[in-house]
């Protein structure tokens, strides 16, 4: 689960960590007021969104150069940004064409004084499965392109954290003055509370600025949290912000589905991540284009497999639907004969339903779904599966140009 | 009996397994499936339910108890994701030698804690969120389904469950047949990987071919690829990475399917297992054809 840098700040705040002043708003009044309470001269404002490279981003639907995080040298100038932020999409290289629309803004203290930007993470490497620190002593948007040697790693034992010598060591490859060393090794150890307290799966810094003075403060704040660990946090679904989930993400989470909107017309379900994946591709590799990536987890019962096909029922852009599972274990086909029958008895499904069912009661549930009707096409295997969704369709989108046509021919007559 | 190593170095049909959460429903679901086939299933664990009998198997109350019982050397665990990553632990402690556990949804500091304690023992661990490994007809440790089996001569591994049967229906279809499978799990964090499974099947005489299932995410398929630039096998190699066409760095429901900055993408571990030799499966309806062309082409 991902935070809004405003949300990131706050826990920085908690435990230590130099962050500048600031304040988070829904309204441009609201964005002035925290620009009053705090006269510094010069703010920041900067859109809340679930991506990065926002300053580099532009708003959709305006010609103007300004992206994401700007400057403002007055009160009014920071109301005016907000105004223009708010409510708005902000499209940057991240959050693809689409966009996010901005429903917060932060307002912050404009840090004058920095000399120098780090990039400072905290994660799980997943080579060595160990708690790893990782560090850049040239931070900033372009820390992406910084060469494998510049990036300073150092691995961190779960259990006691981060020893002195490891840190010291760790401070010298970044060429830091023992001040700065000092307050980055407050920093580390910050992190690892976080990460190990709040089952973060991601804390990173960039930039870490460093002024003239040897003062670090933390300019942006980016944590993750672990989905897996939310069991743990029942007070971490307040930092979910619903609006960052697409039509229909949200109503897979709650019931328990992985489902992700994409911008084809072929609805798929299969059964387990690795096999929805590779639906994906044996469609694209046909031409084909998936309207979504939907995986039903293989301990679905009745219930859960059936909200998934409606799921996938209910997105208007779908001219074909493909059902793969490979039954195992758990998952038994007939339980997806059952979800397609009761769906279909509730509302009778019309668009072209491809069936490709193997593995545990394979031929029990394709005889079940043998009344069901001329919309089911029972498939023999992937490949064969793949070929008739996309075929089907295909032959939708003809038949829908086809009546168009016949509307502008009729209209003439 | 055939010569040389066999990968039933890590299970045959004298494994002796153990089930931790043997009284839960998966447990219950998947032991039953298993008592059905060759594997010796020999009891298993449930805190505070020790002395009594599940399937009728007995029921200890640690791994410590029912390892001093029953001489198990493997255990396989259904625990749920909040006392997984314990449940692991008690198994390392205690010395089981194969562990696999199918659990998924684990927090990934659990298993950071497994990772380290890993380091100091000889447990190998499969998984977690993991099919298991079958050596068809001999044993079965996990939720693959046996019914799709064919004892034969192509090793698979592969970091996704369903994905891998899959693979197996397409070797079974073209009459190869599997000498074993192993499901590695797609987390980020988990015990055997790629390599480690290459090696055994490269030096398992029963092997003719490999099948290696990856997926986007992680630098796994990438280690695969210089293993075998650094151990020539004469065996053919067949991959096929999922996920060339997923929408980059969305949730794909495994932890490990993220593109990672910088790597981790389809196209680029394509082209890391293809410098190394690999055959690549370009769509994963053709897994099986690619190996039954590659073997022909060669006899």
């Amino acid at each position: 689960m991902n935070l809004h840098e405003y949300q990131a700040k706050q826990i920085f705040r908690e435990y230590g960590i130099p962050v500048p002043a600031g304040g988070v708003a829904t309204t441009a009044a609201e964005a002035k007021r925290i620009a009053e309470q705090m006269d510094v001269g010069k703010w920041v404002v900067k859109a809340q969104i679930h991506a990065g490279g926002r300053s580099t981003g532009r708003f959709a639907g305006t010609t103007e150069e300004a992206g994401g995080v700007r400057v403002a040298d007055s009160i009014s100038q920071v109301e005016q940004i907000a105004q223009a932020m708010l409510q708005r999409v902000l499209v940057t290289p991240q959050t693809g064409p689409a966009g996010r629309e901005v429903h917060y803004v932060y307002v912050e203290q404009y840090n004058a004084a920095v000399q120098a930007e780090l990039f400072l993470a905290m994660l799980v490497d997943r080579q060595t499965g160990l708690l790893t620190l990782l560090a850049s002593p040239s931070g900033g948007e372009d820390v992406e392109s910084v060469s494998a040697e510049a990036i300073v790693k150092l691995p961190v034992d779960i259990y006691q954290g981060i020893s002195q010598p490891d840190l010291e060591s760790f401070s010298a490859r970044l060429e830091l003055e023992a001040t700065e060393a000092q307050t980055l090794g407050q920093i580390a150890h910050a992190m690892y509370e976080i990460f190990t307290q709040k089952d973060a799966s991601l804390i990173e810094i960039n930039p870490l600025a460093v002024s003239a003075a040897g003062d670090l403060v933390a300019l942006d704040a980016v944590i993750t949290l672990d989905d897996n660990a939310l069991f743990r946090h029942p007070e971490a679904d307040q930092l979910r912000d619903r609006n960052e989930l697409e039509v229909g993400e949200l109503e897979a989470i709650l019931h328990g589905l992985n489902y992700v909107k994409l911008n084809g017309n072929i609805g798929c379900l299969a059964c387990g991540a690795g096999l929805s994946l590779a639906t994906l591709d044996a469609i694209k590799l046909l031409g084909g284009e998936p309207a979504n990536f939907l995986d039903v987890p293989p301990v679905a019962q009745v219930e859960r497999v059936r909200q998934a096909l409606q799921l996938v029922l209910s997105d208007p852009s779908v001219d074909s639907v493909l059902v793969n599972v490979f039954g195992g274990g758990i998952m038994r086909c007939d339980t997806i004969a059952d979800a397609l029958i009761m769906v279909n008895r509730e509302t009778p499904i019309k668009l072209p339903l491809i069936v490709r069912l193997a593995g545990t009661n394979a031929t029990f549930a394709i005889r079940r779904l043998r009344d069901m009707g001329p919309q089911v096409i029972f498939a023999e295997n992937l490949a064969d599966a793949a070929e008739k969704a996309v075929a089907a369709a295909k032959q939708k989108e003809k038949a829908v140009r086809r009546s168009w046509w016949n509307k502008v021919m009729g209209s003439e007559h | 009996m055939l010569g040389g190593l066999r990968v039933a170095i890590l299970v045959n049909k004298k494994t002796k397994v153990i089930c931790q959460g043997i009284t839960g429903q998966q447990g219950t679901f998947y032991t039953e499936q298993v008592l059905s086939s060759n594997t010796q299933m020999v009891g298993g664990v449930r805190p505070g339910k020790g002395g009594t009998k599940h399937l009728g198997l007995p029921v200890f109350d640690t791994v410590e108890q029912a390892i001093a019982q029953t001489n198990a050397d493997a255990s396989v665990i259904f625990v749920p994701p909040p006392q997984a990553g314990a449940a692991i632990l008690e198994a390392i402690e205690a010395g089981v030698a194969l562990v696999v556990c199918v659990t998924e949804r684990i927090p990934v500091l659990d298993m950071v804690k497994v990772k380290q304690a890993l380091r100091d023992s000889s447990t190998r661990l499969i998984g977690p969120n993991c099919p298991g490994i079958i050596t068809p007809g001999e044993c079965c440790i996990g939720i693959m389904p046996q019914e799709i089996f064919q004892r034969g001569r192509i090793a698979i591994v592969s970091r996704t469950g369903t994905l891998t049967y899959e693979a197996v229906g397409q070797t079974t279809s073209h009459n190869l047949g599997q000498s074993t499978c192993i499901g590695i799990g797609a987390d980020p964090v988990h015990g055997l990987g790629f390599s480690d499974c290459l090696e055994m099947f490269i030096q398992d005489d029963e092997t003719e071919g490999v099948v290696l299932i990856g997926e986007i995410g992680g630098r796994e398929e990438e280690d695969a690829a210089d293993y075998i630039r650094a151990n020539k096998t004469n065996k053919p190699i067949v991959a096929y990475v999922a996920g060339r066409f997923a929408p980059a760095g969305r949730r794909m429901g495994h932890a490990g399917a993220i593109i990672q900055h910088g790597g981790g993408g389809a196209e680029e571990k394509l082209e890391a297992l293809r410098s190394a030799g690999i055959h690549i499966a370009e769509s994963p309806v053709n897994i099986g054809a690619t190996m039954a062309r590659v073997l022909s082409e060669r006899s």
